[in-house]
């Protein structure tokens, strides 16, 4: 673990004098579209991953509105709504269907994904390697607008025919043959190339910061130095780079199966739909971990500042998430266990899912390690990292409960999958994701953000997603099937109950805008530091914000 | 521990360290609108009946778009070579990013092989059309003689780089010209071969895994074969600007480089899907 104790008039960042160059800032449109500056980049990933978190969040608000009772309440209202005509139920049950697509997709590739690598990630890399920009600025910056038209494909996928309705209704799997035979029209083709660009950004990206967090350290930042949330984004680039690849051949193949002929999903073609099962997944697992990985980095930031000691472990804490992004590439098949795979096949898959839980058990056990003993102090970014290990662990626990391909017999596809992927998502990725947020706004921002409302987003948030998701393991221990929009008068009563939480995490949300917004324009003005003694990273050596090009010259780690 | 200024005294806020830094640039914002219009253009264009009209006129303007930022992206890189900022740190850093695009495009492949591993080794998955890999009726062409021909001038071309790139690090600025020559024609010689084994092939693009998995791999293969020629291309007209010194020429070092991969997915094309892939197969007569 990097210590630095410099004060910050060691930097020429913060030099009383250093108006001219390192804070001439280019005009507006100059600034904003045509960006080669990273700290820019970042706040521009941020900016959009709000925006798609709103949209991804509000669909998920209509998903609990319907689910709030049995019987098919709003969806029919909804899809004539957005055709025009009186909608069939057939019609409202393929809505159902475009909504949790566009949720996930949303949620994975335009919220987590460009907030924890593209915004904090551009933000506090270089700045962390002490780096003055980006290897490839440029680079950086088609990273950021590829996402665009992505999202633009994507969001107008929507209005267009995609099978039984309107939109493309195949899940975030986009598995075969519902995304080819079963989706004609061309919303899923948009959605497709989506993903295509989406992915084409994310590679370039991973390019990008393999490159900088290996050739622009400052001298006496070695590899072994190197804070934690760099490690985590170093190892995330690296499952980006070669994981989106696959995919990307994967939904190739769906788009000429789709459109020119070929049967490489198709059984009754010879095809295999399988083989698009294994292609995604193999992608789709270091997938999860993409969103994770830099989560971990973050709390491992916080933990060590608000307990002020730094991390325990810290090599182990490092390699632990090299083995996890190692192993994540071997065990994608447990996404498949009811595909009819071999008990041989069924055997590896488990017992490899299961070794990854022993990294993940260094790097919990390691954050606890960190506070025993530690002068701790509950800040806002703290609760959401206490949170954060809290909650990612309840995630955690319950995936290796799926592990068991056994077990993965009954539970698959139920209401306990979906209830363990949004701890380890929605309470993992999204927590830490606060947590950086509030670490990290005084020093984007230059402003403090309120303690009093970033304490009740927290508790109100936390409470919320809780009653949301806790319930689910129920509904999918008594068997409640995912992606349906009715259900049994059986599932009703933990259903309503988890729509509730929804609304009070809507409001715990409240608090976060009520939060941004206040602080920005209120907020008290931020010092270099906020934190104290215990952070130690070389952002807080800079000014806050700091300056347009930090680091003009290098600083010297020892 | 401390962390300190290297060099204290330097005037503060100018720039004092080996790194690239860019002024602000719209050519990324541009290729990723004119990928939009690309995108759209192409789904329209294969859903005439749902999407706008002239899909293939809005695919086109797209990729024109994206072919001007190519060409408009790669100038200004060579322009700041030339204006010195390819200091050797940044030149570093272009190693990097080769090294790890080509890393991509390697698991790229690995999908298409991944494919035609999973039909030829796994054949029962064929079982609805007659279980057999390549099917029955399909006459595959013969390894032994276009294809391996195709090899051996792609291995050829490999050592003609080779020598194009030891001309330029021993200042043969001649021996360069003629290598790369050699290599550009030899590219450009596989990819006519591959042209009329395309056209004369017995067999087409859908309709059987074993097709569809043949044209995928090598189809895309020759689009990189292509895009190794261009590069190849634009690396011979800067010799003849006078580019390149032998002790600096890394946009040289990423074509041979790209070069060197597309040739070793070539060989893993010719013995896994020539070779083994119509092994037993009847073999097409022409």
């Amino acid at each position: 673990m990097t210590t630095v104790t410099a004060t910050p008039d060691d930097f020429s960042g913060s030099h009383a004098h250093h108006d001219d160059h390192a804070d001439h800032k280019p005009a507006f449109f100059a600034r904003w579209f045509m960006s080669t500056n990273h700290k820019d980049i970042g706040t521009l990933y941020l900016i959009f991953a709000i925006i798609a978190g709103i949209i991804g969040g509000a669909i998920s608000g209509l998903m609990r509105a319907e689910l709030a009772q049995p019987g098919v309440q709003y969806l029919q209202g909804w899809a004539s709504m957005m055709s025009g005509d009186q909608a069939t139920l057939d019609q409202a049950y393929h809505l159902w269907n475009v909504l949790i697509t566009a949720h996930g997709l949303i949620m994975v590739f335009f919220m987590v994904m460009p907030a924890m690598i593209g915004g904090f990630g551009n933000w506090f890399v270089p700045i962390m390697i002490g780096a003055p920009d980006m290897a490839f600025p440029r680079m950086n910056n088609i990273s950021f607008w590829l996402l665009v038209p992505a999202f633009l494909l994507l969001l107008g996928s929507t209005f267009v025919p995609g099978g039984t309705g309107n939109g493309a209704g195949t899940g975030w799997t986009v598995y075969a043959p519902l995304s080819t035979s079963g989706s004609a029209g061309p919303a899923v083709d948009l959605a497709i190339l989506s993903l295509h660009i989406a992915g084409a950004s994310s590679i370039l990206g991973a390019i990008n910061f393999i490159t900088t967090i290996f050739n622009m350290r400052a001298p006496g930042m070695t590899l072994h130095k190197m804070p934690l949330f760099v490690w985590s984004v170093l190892v995330t680039a690296f499952l980006l780079l070669l994981a989106l690849p696959v995919l990307a051949a994967a939904i190739t193949m769906l788009l000429t199966d789709r459109n020119f002929g070929t049967t490489f999903y198709d059984a009754a073609g010879g095809g295999d739909p399988e083989l698009y099962q294994h292609l995604f997944w193999f992608f789709g697992h270091p997938e999860v971990y993409i969103m994770i990985l830099p989560g971990f980095g973050i709390v491992s930031q916080i933990v060590s500042t608000f307990s002020r000691k730094p991390v325990f472990g810290y090599l182990g804490m490092a390699y632990a998430m090299v083995a996890i992004g190692a192993v994540g590439f071997v065990v994608w098949a447990h996404h498949m266990f009811t595909t009819g795979m071999s008990v041989n096949v069924k055997m590896y898959f488990t017992a490899a899912t299961m070794v990854i839980a022993v990294p993940t058990g260094i790097k919990i056990f390691s954050w606890i390690a960190t506070m025993w003993g530690g002068s701790m102090s509950f800040k806002t970014p703290m609760v959401w990292s206490l949170g954060f290990i809290f909650m990612f662990t309840v995630g955690g626990v319950t995936g290796v409960v799926l592990a068991n391909g056994g077990v993965d017999d009954v539970m698959h596809d139920t209401y306990y999958v979906v209830a363990h992927f949004h701890y380890v998502l929605s309470l993992g990725a999204v927590f830490g994701l606060f947590a950086g947020f509030y670490y990290w706004f005084p020093k984007m921002s230059g402003k403090m953000y309120n303690e009093v409302l970033g304490q009740l987003h927290f508790w109100v948030f936390f409470i919320g997603v809780n009653v949301l998701f806790f319930p689910m393991h129920f509904l999918g221990l008594s068997g409640m099937p995912r992606r349906y929009p009715d259900y049994p008068e059986a599932f009703a009563y933990w259903n309503k109950i988890a729509s509730h939480g929804y609304e009070i995490m809507v409001v715990g949300m409240g608090f976060f805008f009520v939060n941004l917004i206040w602080s920005l324009a209120a907020g008290k003005k931020a010092g270099d530091n906020p934190w104290g003694e215990g952070a130690t990273t070389l952002e807080w050596t800079l000014s806050s914000p700091p300056p347009f090009h930090q680091f003009e010259t290098v600083p010297t780690i020892d | 521990m401390a962390a300190s200024n290297r060099e204290d005294d330097t005037m503060a806020g100018a720039k004092n360290h080996d790194y690239h830094i860019l002024p602000p640039d719209i050519v990324p914002f541009l290729g990723s609108m004119s990928a939009l219009v690309m995108a759209f253009g192409a789904v329209s264009w294969m859903h005439p009946d749902s999407m706008p009209a002239h899909g293939g006129w809005i695919f086109l303007m797209g990729l024109a778009g994206v072919l001007y930022t190519m060409y408009s992206w790669w100038s200004k890189v060579i322009a700041e070579a030339h204006a010195g900022d390819h200091t050797p740190v940044v030149q570093l850093h272009l190693r990097y990013g080769m090294i790890l695009f080509i890393a991509s495009e390697v698991m790229f492949f690995v999908g298409w092989f991944w494919a035609f591993f999973d039909f030829s080794l796994f054949p029962s998955a064929l079982a609805p059309i007659d279980g057999m890999f390549p099917s029955k009726g399909i006459e595959v062409m013969n390894a032994f003689e276009l294809p391996l021909l195709n090899t051996l001038i792609l291995l050829c071309s490999g050592t003609t780089v080779t020598w194009a790139h030891h001309s330029l690090i021993h200042g043969d600025r001649d021996g360069l010209k003629k290598g790369l020559w050699a290599t550009i024609i030899l590219g450009m010689l596989f990819s006519s071969i591959q042209a009329y084994e395309y056209a004369h092939a017995p067999f087409a693009f859908g309709g059987t895994p074993y097709s569809s998995g043949f044209y995928m791999a090598t189809g895309f293969h020759g689009f990189h074969v292509l895009v190794g020629t261009i590069f190849l291309i634009v690396c011979q007209i800067r010799a003849y600007k006078g580019d390149f010194t032998p002790r600096q020429h890394f946009g040289f070092e990423a074509a041979a480089w790209y070069w060197h991969f597309v040739d070793v997915v070539w060989l893993f094309l010719f013995v896994a899907v020539y070779v083994w892939g119509g092994w037993g197969a009847p073999i097409h007569a022409g």
